[in-house]
């Protein structure tokens, strides 16, 4: 019988439609409760109904917050899972519905058994029963799982379900003749959060003051549009469903100029729409902050999977010149502070601030202590007073701003060069010196830039930024190669003393989930060239497996 | 109030004669009569020579881009709904390029109002054809003269139930500020359509050809049928309507339907949140 003492990956794999994502927050939660250490991934076919599903839950007695390979346990409810999974289900105990013939797993009558219980819906919770009971949940704490999810939805439904996960329980008791699960539960883990990218950052828009939103939906921004609305009457949001992608950028900058901080969520394409009135807030200097969930392009690309794509659009959107920043969180333990900073630096400096992240980020899970954000709001708003002028020159190129109503000011922005006024002009002294003082403040959003992590203090490095910071930290940590890791969660403008720092290493790669190394030309301007590139593109994220191989066949 | 409590020492970029003078005079009229102060105003406008309007008026104002002047003037009102805000456009601008929000924002009846300089021409890029030049009308790219029908602001408004619609004609300034004064005294979504002769680019649609061509209408305008009919009229040959067209009282707006108003009416940029709050809202993710 084959034993795994502890970090056990488990994958559910099914068709859409067939509720996967239910099992993973069904055994995310008994587990958690349990007091293991858990982390979700999922990854899904741009479809409602059909396809190949599948979650990867690790489970482990210690903290686990990387996407890995490999498959101890595959759960196939559908006929095309274990091929799904292929070269990743090499060596893996597959437990499969009997009516799925798979050669070489084990049959449980999951979908008989639904049928039994009033119909194929169940199946979803009856495998996790099963897995439950495989991995050493209890009874009492996987019911309470039960009830967690489905109470909200009446009592007969609560009621079918918990008949159907005690029957899966029930089924498992086989499976642990097969394989032996032993993970050390945690009291500690039992007080801590679980929390995915989405709602990490989302917590962090509210902390930052967020007051209005509107978003067009795409994924895998939906989540945090979704998140705003749900939580718009506790925090005094407002969140609206624009039309379109232009629409809603453009009540964000409404929204703003009134004095309500706004935010607005999108992907690559809905992004590219935006890009006109992306070049307006740097006219008229009002504060938004824009979140790109990222996922493959170009265009519709590949709209449920990951990428690291959009950097290049989010640097180089908008036409003319003016300041910007671009802050790239990286885990779920800093995203509320980096979101919440995000807010303050577009007021400080009043510029478009972006927060990238992406379809990996914003979909996983982890359990982690609960996060107290740090950063506070900052208010820089004035009330304005007779003969008030919106741009007036100032030695750092930031003006007083005021909003309609409050003073007895007028406050007049206008998308044609203007003067400090807000009045169009076209003197070509005023112009210079709004070009001046719009983009001085780069050198300041330089100086109070986010420094990268530094993780280890060895010869070699991997740079990564955003949503790689887990993979490449837990292959480094789990390396014995000479190789740290820096880690930027602000990739533009990039603090002054990025280059000191890079040089500091004996060889350097550049990681990222893009094919054209985006970062890595980015640190070319700053004059920094790295020895090497690990770019994946096919729509999936870093494992540990793959930077690891990376670092011994590649990097050393 | 004054309409010279308005006025803006400025240098004004409309041709002599162009029928955006009376537009601006009518609603420095309306204005005064309401009494609205300039500091509680906001004129939102896109691009366009009605776009430079809010230029020329001592106001607060936001001159956006082209066709997204209605989100961002539908945003501020939300933000803060003690400013009167209004949203000037022209037919290109707001029925060509921000057509899209145009129709959405009626279905959100925003409490504000929206006025659109209606020259059936393109004027700052001097002379191509707009959403509402008639059949038949040339330009250096329309060589062939305009084959499309025409865009009908007034049917389309009425079909989808603004809450106010009128048309006017700038070369009858007492009586567009009578309907100014009506659209913006309003509680709901205010359209008025302002036909206004381009002096320089539609030698077609001049003061005189609108004047031969319009009639002001005495029908009820909150009977939504009869109203439909009239936004028909003048399409096709016959003459225009003028007046209100349509008007429906008592409907809530995009304001009142947000929640956050519900039991609150602090404008929203000036409230702040507990710290206590998102704490519990951090801890309650304990549970999955």
């Amino acid at each position: 019988m084959k034993r795994i003492c502890d970090d056990v990956s488990l994958v559910l794999c099914g068709e859409a439609g067939q509720g996967i994502q239910t099992v993973e927050t069904l055994l995310i939660g008994a587990f958690k409760a349990t007091g293991y250490h858990i982390f979700s991934s999922k990854e899904y076919m741009s479809r409602v109904r059909g396809g190949e599903n599948s979650t990867l839950i690790r489970v482990s007695s210690r903290p686990v917050r990387a996407f890995i390979e490999r498959v101890d346990v595959l759960f196939a409810l559908s006929p095309g899972a274990v091929e799904h999974m292929g070269d990743r289900a090499k060596e893996t105990l597959v437990i499969a519905d009997d009516g799925l013939d798979e050669e070489g797993a084990i049959g449980l009558p999951i979908i008989a058994e639904a049928e039994k219980l009033g119909g194929r819906i169940f199946a979803n919770v009856v495998a996790a029963g099963a897995a439950a009971n495989l991995f050493g949940v209890n009874e009492e704490t996987f019911d309470g799982a039960v009830r967690s999810l489905f109470e909200r939805k009446g009592p007969d439904i609560l009621e079918a379900d918990l008949r159907a996960g005690r029957k899966g329980y029930e089924l498992g008791e086989e499976l642990r003749g097969h394989l032996e699960i032993s993970i050390e539960p945690q009291t500690s883990v039992r007080e801590h959060v679980v929390l995915n990218g989405t709602e990490a950052v989302g917590i962090g828009c509210i902390a930052g003051g967020c007051r209005f939103m509107s978003s067009y939906p795409m994924t895998p921004s939906t989540p945090l549009q979704i998140f705003i609305s749900e939580n718009a009457d506790e925090f005094d949001m407002v969140f609206e469903q624009a039309e379109d992608e232009i629409a809603a950028i453009n009540m964000c900058l409404g929204a703003s100029y009134a004095g309500a901080r706004s935010l607005v969520a999108t992907s690559g394409s809905g992004f590219a729409l935006m890009e006109e009135a992306v070049g307006l807030a740097g006219m008229i200097e009002t504060p938004v902050v824009i979140y790109i969930g990222q996922r493959p392009g170009p265009a519709v690309g590949l709209p449920t999977r990951t990428a690291q794509e959009d950097l290049n659009l989010a640097l180089y959107s908008g036409p003319g010149e003016f300041p910007r920043a671009i802050l790239a969180p990286g885990k779920l333990e800093d995203a509320p502070d980096i979101a919440a900073h995000a807010f303050n630096l577009a007021e400080r400096y009043q510029v478009p601030v972006f927060l990238l992240s992406d379809q990996y980020l914003a979909d996983l899970y982890y359990n982690l202590p609960a996060p107290v954000v740090s950063v506070e709001p900052e208010y820089h708003l004035v009330r304005t007073w007779e003969g008030y002028r919106r741009f007036e020159f100032t030695d750092d190129g930031i003006s007083p701003r005021g909003i309609p109503g409050h003073g007895s000011g007028m406050v007049r922005v206008d998308s044609d060069e203007h003067d400090e006024e807000g009045l169009i002009t076209e003197d070509m002294d005023v112009r210079r010196r709004m070009v001046e003082k719009r983009n001085m403040r780069l050198d300041m959003l330089r100086d109070d830039a986010l420094k990268p992590e530094v993780i280890g203090d060895n010869s070699h490095a991997l740079i990564c930024w955003g949503s790689t910071y887990w993979p490449v930290r837990e292959a480094i940590e789990s390396s014995d190669a000479d190789v740290a890791m820096v880690h930027f969660s602000q990739v533009y403008p990039l603090p002054h003393d990025t280059l000191e720092l890079l040089e500091s290493f004996e060889r350097t790669a550049v990681v990222e989930n893009n094919y054209g190394g985006q970062f890595a030309d980015l640190l070319k301007l700053e004059g920094f060239e790295a020895d090497a590139r690990l770019n994946r593109y096919d729509g999936m994220p870093f494992s540990v497996e793959g930077v690891a191989g990376f670092i011994e066949e590649v990097l050393l | 109030m004054r309409p010279e409590d308005y006025d803006m020492e400025t240098d004004i970029a409309w041709c002599p004669g162009c029928g955006n003078f009376s537009i601006l005079r009518a609603l420095k009229m309306a204005l005064a009569e309401l009494e609205i102060p300039p500091e509680r105003l906001v004129l939102v406008s896109g691009i366009g020579q009605a776009g430079k309007l809010p230029q020329y008026m001592r106001c607060n104002h936001f001159n956006g881009l082209h066709g997204r002047s209605l989100p961002a003037a539908v945003a501020i009102k939300a933000v803060n709904p003690e400013l009167t805000v209004i949203d000037v456009s022209g037919d290109g601008c707001m029925y060509g390029e921000g057509g899209n929000h145009f129709i959405h924002n009626i279905r959100r009846n925003p409490d504000i109002t929206t006025i659109v300089h209606d020259n059936m021409v393109y004027g700052l890029t001097k002379g191509q054809a707009s959403p509402t030049s008639q059949p038949g009308f040339k330009t250096p790219v329309q060589v062939h003269g305009v084959f499309e029908e025409p865009f009908n602001p007034i049917a389309v408004a009425v079909a989808l139930g603004a809450t106010f619609v009128a048309r006017a004609f700038s070369g009858d300034v007492e009586r567009t500020r009578d309907i100014l004064v009506e659209a913006i005294s309003h509680h709901g979504y205010a359209l008025v359509d302002i036909f206004q002769p381009c002096v320089t680019f539609n030698r077609v649609n001049t003061f005189q050809w609108f004047r031969e061509h319009t009639y002001y209408t005495e029908h009820d305008p909150e009977d939504r049928l009869l109203a439909f009919e009239k936004s028909l009229e003048g399409y096709g040959g016959g003459k225009f309507p003028l007046g209100v067209i349509y008007r429906v009282e008592g409907e809530r707006t995009f304001e009142e339907n947000l929640s956050i108003y519900r039991e609150d009416s602090t404008p929203l940029w000036r409230r702040s949140h507990d710290p206590e709050k998102l704490k519990r809202l951090i801890e309650s993710k304990r549970r999955v």
